[in-house]
């Protein structure tokens, strides 16, 4: 792409935010989950690559969702696989 | 007593949803309440919102499967539809939500709906400049072209006036046309040639022996892209709620973005493959349960978002759009039996037994299958014993 955007503004896109390493043991904690149960999301995803996730990483995701007004996700950033 | 602050404390810090909260604290500010009264309030919400959250080990899978497909029933097989916008064709109703949930790489009508940013997006001509950088345009809407077999040539002879009307240069459309006839189309066999005095573009295939190779080049002459985005074959010019915007017949989020004048920020395709190659798994998220949501609204069919949540959810679980069917969430279950049991059942089972599969018997299926209880509702409760230490 010659012109980069920031996907972030884009309204379709929500909110994405890179968590600290005890931010994201808390998470695990609250849950009682394992790292790899969370939802995955790919290392050149546009919005993972706009907050510089690197694989490993947790991102923070805040949904404008229909029921709840502001609904929180979490993704573990992978590589994506090759075809 | 007015509704105080610390009331309003206890509300943000409540642990509630945040339209809940918002809701709350409209419906009560200004209002005279007591301290009474209000633990009264919270203590209500409370145990309204613990009794709408769904149990631990509820099947909401087969409740959302249900609760779509049943409405689903109801939709009309065939229908075609005009967008509200002029003569741009829309697939509509249940082969549209079958495209959805099969995650297909294109529509079958992609359209695009582009806004513009505020300094086109109100004045005619300027949205209409945007439009000619974006609707494919053929050589031959640029002038005659002609094609001379004594000299083996093939002329283009350009309209000063729709040069000038799609502001645009000769020599621009003369380069893009020999770059894009090499590059897209893989014909390069011809040199070109502009005489500027004569407004002609000249071709002229480089075998002169047969004519073949003449006819052809013409071919390619007449239909090659020289401005706009090749993929997008229509765009209309709207005006709406004060704006205009641009609906187009043919999808290119990626290249669209790339135009000035468009606002990045709204502009909108229905392909959703490459809503998630361009702004991402989660803006494809979003654009499965508007396009489910819509579609099934635009015919009177009202679901339950959490139901389409819960599909969109599972379909961009794993970072990529994966489809509903076989190739996707039913086909890449863990367990053998639970997929032998959908589709393709003997090929499952081979595979398996080649590979030495294990089933674990942890879901539904492949507990109904062998005749155990299933680990849904009461059939999940098991006794643990703590040793005594």
């Amino acid at each position: 792409m010659s012109i980069r955007i920031n996907v972030l503004d884009h309204v379709m896109v929500p909110d994405h935010q890179a968590m600290s390493e005890e931010e994201v043991q808390a998470l695990l904690a609250r849950y009682s989950i394992t790292f790899d149960q969370l939802p995955k999301v790919f290392h050149d995803d546009p919005g993972v690559r706009q907050v510089n996730g690197k694989v490993g990483d947790v991102v923070r995701i805040i949904r404008q969702s229909h029921t709840a007004g502001i609904a929180e996700a979490y993704r573990l950033v992978v590589r994506r696989p090759k075809k | 007593m007015l509704f105080t602050e610390t009331m309003r404390e206890e509300i943000v810090g409540a642990a509630l949803p945040d339209l809940t909260k918002q809701q709350l604290l409209k419906a009560l500010e200004d209002k005279q309440i007591t301290d009474a009264q209000f633990e009264q309030i919270m203590t209500g919400v409370h145990a309204e919102f613990k009794s709408t959250r769904i149990e631990p080990l509820e099947a909401v899978g087969v409740i959302a499967a249900q609760s779509i497909g049943e409405p689903g029933t109801q939709m009309t097989m065939r229908t075609f539809h005009y967008a509200g916008v002029a003569e741009i064709n829309v697939t509509l109703g249940l082969p549209r939500l079958i495209e959805i949930m099969d995650a297909r790489k294109e529509p079958s009508t992609p359209t695009m709906t582009i806004h513009l940013s505020p300094d086109y997006n109100n004045d005619r001509d300027k949205a209409r400049m945007v439009s000619w950088q974006i609707e494919a345009a053929p050589l031959h809407e640029f002038g005659d072209i002609t094609t001379d077999m004594e000299n083996m040539q093939v002329l283009v002879h350009v309209n000063e006036a729709v040069l000038a009307k799609r502001k645009i240069s000769m020599d621009l459309i003369a380069e893009t046309a020999q770059k894009k006839i090499r590059e897209r189309r893989h014909y390069r066999d011809f040199e070109a040639e502009v005489v500027e005095q004569d407004h002609v573009i000249l071709f002229t295939p480089k075998d002169q022996a047969k004519y073949q190779n003449l006819f052809q080049l013409a071919e390619h002459v007449r239909n090659v892209i020289v401005q706009g985005i090749d993929d997008i074959e229509r765009v209309v010019v709207r005006k709406e709620s004060g704006e205009y915007i641009l609906y187009t017949e043919g999808s290119n989020l990626k290249d669209v973005f790339e135009v000035a004048g468009v606002d990045t920020t709204r502009t909108r395709t229905n392909n959703i493959s490459e809503i998630a190659q361009v702004l991402g798994i989660e803006a494809a998220r979003n654009a499965i349960m508007a396009e489910a949501l819509s579609t099934l609204g635009e015919q009177g069919i009202k679901v339950d978002v959490r139901h389409i949540m819960l599909v969109a959810d599972m379909m961009c679980m794993d970072g990529e759009v994966k489809q509903i069917g076989r190739h996707g969430i039913a086909g890449e279950k863990e367990s053998v039996l639970s997929r032998a049991a959908f589709e393709v059942t003997v090929n499952h089972l081979l595979d398996a037994a080649v590979a030495n599969e294990v089933d674990e018997l942890n879901g539904v299926t492949e507990n109904v299958i062998v005749g155990q209880p299933i680990q849904l509702g009461t059939g999940d409760v098991k006794l643990i014993a703590k040793p005594r230490t």
